[in-house]
């Protein structure tokens, strides 16, 4: 095996389209390094002015949320109807609510 | 990444959750279960895709050093790039199905996958830089569009990026042939030629007739397609002859005209013989794209070395 077939790791990029703007992902790319993943997602992702400020982070430094435990991480939310706005009846009278 | 577990009665409710994602149209996402064919299929279609992509820059890439202006050397060269680039988005997207780069750039290099049989042919003149950005991104717009939608998440996100970079090489491409048209007599015959060579091949890049295509139904019952080749090669037809006469040039096919009755153009039948024969192996370029692909990955390899090698010393320095 030569260096070559030892893949470079995988970065995940996140842009941020303009300022006041959270980063967003927006794909994925091979690097050897930080320095050089910034580039390529430079070159393959703000081709036409998508963004004013990259990051990059190398995928296996993500944690994530396994498919496996949506029902036990998000369904509790379900029936807590009382944390959006629209639960309350306030009198259409009152304003600036 | 997910496997196909033993256990039967798993296995059946992971297939009825798979099922019921795909009936409501949402996304099937990298970490969800998915059956072992979805995945090979998915993987098949969007590696076949990229290297299409990468294969792709070569017809025009001959082009860059010959350009006719600044101008026009300035459009293709960032046209070439984004090629590239729709390449590595989706590559991106097919290994998040399991698969590494380095396998898919195997399976290309050794023939094993293949890529869109259109790039079989050659550029042979700047006309046909026009020509390839109308009507061969004109096609591939045609089938690219519906993918969008397409049910696994990441293929159909690097669709939508594809998309609205096409657009642009649609325009430079009908423009370039505008500018041509308004030129000498000459310049005429020679966009006329180019549409004359390019006409049938890019109605083979939809694929053969919904008859002869036996994974079709399957995948437009998984959502991986939105339509078939014929509804999307009769779309292509109907949108591309209004652009043919505001341009000036005629469609090499005796037999297309407007049918009031069905309210779409009929037209002829490409060479299927031909179409196989490309798919075997034997079209005009076959050789020489896969030549000139395995040198530059040849060629490349010291840098690709050199960059590992670089970034593991200043990783041993920090340390």
């Amino acid at each position: 095996m030569s260096a070559d077939r030892r893949e470079w790791p995988l970065y995940e990029v996140f842009v941020r389209g303009k300022r006041g703007l959270n980063h967003v992902h927006v794909g994925s790319l091979h690097a050897p390094d930080d320095a050089m993943a910034l580039r390529h997602a430079r070159d393959v992702y703000t081709r036409r002015n998508e963004g004013v400020s990259i990051w990059v982070v190398r995928a296996d430094a993500i944690a994530a949320s396994s498919p496996d435990e949506k029902d036990p991480l998000f369904a509790p939310n379900g029936d807590k109807v009382y944390r959006h706005p629209t639960f309350y009846d306030i009198p259409g009278d009152v304003p600036h609510m | 990444m997910t496997t196909t577990p033993a256990d039967p009665a798993l296995e059946s409710r992971l297939q009825a959750g798979f099922d019921a994602t795909i009936g409501r149209h949402d996304r099937i996402e990298p970490r969800d279960w998915m059956p072992d064919a979805y995945r090979r299929t998915l993987i098949r279609q969007i590696a076949q895709h990229a290297h299409s992509e990468i294969i792709g820059m070569q017809p025009e890439g001959n082009w860059i050093g010959r350009a006719p202006s600044l101008r026009r050397k300035a459009i293709l060269l960032a046209k070439v790039q984004d090629e590239a680039g729709h390449g590595l988005y989706l590559y991106s997207a097919c290994e998040t199905l399991g698969v590494s780069r380095a396998e898919l750039t195997d399976m290309l290099l050794s023939g094993r996958q293949k890529y869109s049989s259109i790039f079989n042919y050659p550029a042979l003149s700047y006309a046909d830089v026009g020509t390839i950005g109308w009507l061969v991104d004109g096609a591939a717009i045609c089938n690219q569009v519906p993918l969008c939608r397409t049910s696994y998440g990441p293929y159909g996100r690097a669709m939508i990026r594809i998309c609205k970079e096409e657009s642009f090489h649609q325009r430079q491409g009908y423009e370039l042939l505008m500018t041509m048209m308004r030129g000498t007599d000459a310049q005429r015959a020679m966009v006329q030629e180019s549409v004359d060579r390019f006409w049938w091949p890019v109605l083979m890049m939809f694929g053969p007739p919904d008859a002869q295509s036996p994974n079709s139904a399957r995948s437009m019952a998984w959502g991986i397609k939105r339509n078939s080749n014929d509804e999307l090669r009769q779309k292509f037809v109907d949108m591309t002859v209004p652009q043919a006469e505001a341009l000036g040039v005629t469609l090499p096919d005796p037999g297309l005209r407007w049918n009031e009755e069905r309210g779409h153009y009929d037209f002829g039948e490409p060479d299927w013989e031909e179409f196989a024969a490309i798919l075997r192996g034997d079209g005009p370029c076959n050789a020489q794209r896969m030549a000139h692909r395995r040198a530059a990955h040849e060629d490349g390899a010291w840098v690709r070395e050199a960059a590992t090698a670089f970034a593991e010393r200043v990783a041993e320095d920090v340390r």
